[in-house]
């Protein structure tokens, strides 16, 4: 039997490359996240999901909205230049695709 | 609500429709109407897939449904694809247990199994859903075509799993990245012939077709991370056919030198900024790493255009022999 060491509830995993934040002691190893994510940024792990890329996260939030345990949170967003330009210069919060954006 | 009926053979009107979608002809009238569609003869065990109200994503389902007797659940996504609409919310949580209601799916079907494109995902809260109206969601591939395969396996390995970029994909935005960019491109060619002939025409020209055609094409062979200076160096790539050929013509060795710099100092930005814009396009770029890039070029680039325009500006007139 593998000894799987006990992680605080509190401990958040972030990085200095994105928003994604990773709580693995409120993790219920459902494996909603690993399915959801078009990057492999979460892997299956044998007691709780593990943190396998972070460097690849897209912010597309899929992970947080599907994680029913609360244990991901991410400030998610289009990663779209023309999006937070227009933003920018048209004073509105955010744009995303669809008519006002790219459609006409 | 009556269950409509669709196939998954792709006739020569849908294939049209889908160039015109892709040329970014009407685009936001490439649309189905939402509801339930019966996929050959469903009976109350058969599969049910949720579907976006955008003709490209509906079409690319149903095609990959050959020879199966299922159900589509289309929402409303206002003509949207899949994860564009995800990631709006129009392919969300609230949309779909709405048309599982209205569509009274819980009589068609004997199960409560929902199969969901994976890009949907960034829209929609499985738990949510399972709670609010007894379906269980299952992700599936992300692409359709993956659709044969996992239903004869039963699960999606993790190829189908990940989002790549390959050249088709690339080379599919092409015509609509042009198309879009010619409300820009022909206003500048007029400017540029009255101004300096058909070659300063081409200029613009290759600036823009750099970064609206060659820049997709060639974007993972491009150096550099970002891409703004992806694009940069592209544009200044593309400035030296035109340094070249002046250097030819000109009689003097300064004007040829200035305008060399000149004209890289203002295509690198044109095609920077072009890169840029195409981020949204991807599939891989997050708004954290795109607002980083947005607040490290963008001053570089608007220096560069204007100290260019000056350097040119000085360069035309000293041929022109105006010193």
């Amino acid at each position: 039997m593998m000894d799987i060491p006990m992680i605080a509830v509190d401990k958040v995993d972030e990085n200095g490359i994105n928003t994604l934040r990773y709580m693995p002691g409120k993790c219920v190893n459902c494996g909603r996240c690993s399915e959801v994510c078009p990057h492999g940024v979460f892997a299956a792990g044998e007691k709780r999901a593990v943190l396998a890329a972070p460097d690849r996260c897209m912010e597309c939030g899929a992970c947080q909205l599907n994680c029913p345990a609360g244990a991901i949170m991410v400030d998610s967003g289009v990663g779209c230049a023309a999006a937070m330009i227009k933003a920018a210069l048209t004073g509105s919060k955010e744009v995303t695709c669809g008519p006002e954006c790219c459609g006409r | 609500m009556d269950v409509m009926t669709a196939t998954t053979g792709l006739t020569s009107s849908n294939r049209w429709d889908h160039v015109q979608a892709r040329m970014g002809y009407r685009r936001m009238q490439h649309i189905v109407p939402p509801g339930l569609y019966c996929i050959g003869a469903p009976s109350k065990a058969s599969p049910v897939f949720v579907s976006a109200n955008y003709t490209l994503s509906f079409d690319s389902l149903r095609s990959n449904l050959q020879g199966m007797d299922a159900l589509i659940l289309v929402l409303d996504t206002k003509g949207v694809n899949v994860w564009c609409a995800a990631g709006k919310g129009t392919f969300g949580t609230d949309e779909l247990i709405s048309k599982i209601r209205s569509s009274g799916l819980a009589e068609k079907v004997d199960h409560r199994r929902l199969i969901l494109p994976q890009l949907g995902a960034p829209g929609v809260a499985a738990h949510v859903v399972k709670k609010e109206t007894g379906f269980t969601v299952e992700y599936g591939p992300v692409r359709a075509r993956d659709i044969p395969d996992y239903m004869r396996m039963g699960k999606v390995t993790p190829e189908m799993r990940t989002v790549t970029f390959p050249l088709r994909d690339r080379a599919e935005l092409v015509p609509v990245e042009i198309v879009q960019s010619l409300k820009y491109l022909l206003p500048a060619m007029v400017l540029l012939f009255l101004a300096g002939g058909t070659w300063s025409m081409m200029i613009a020209v290759a600036a823009v077709l750099g970064g609206t055609a060659l820049f997709p094409l060639l974007l993972p062979y491009l150096p550099t991370r970002d891409f703004a200076s992806k694009g940069m160096l592209l544009g200044i790539v593309l400035s030296l056919p035109f340094s070249y050929f002046h250097l030819l013509v000109t009689r003097s060795e300064w004007t040829g030198a200035a305008f060399t710099v000149a004209l890289a100092l203002m295509m690198a930005p044109v095609v920077g900024y072009l890169g840029l814009n195409f981020t949204g396009c991807t599939t891989y770029t997050s708004r954290t790493g795109v607002r980083k890039e947005i607040f490290r070029w963008m001053p570089v680039m608007v220096a560069m255009l204007v100290i260019g325009a000056v350097l040119m500006a000085v360069t035309i007139s000293g041929e022109m022999g105006w010193f």
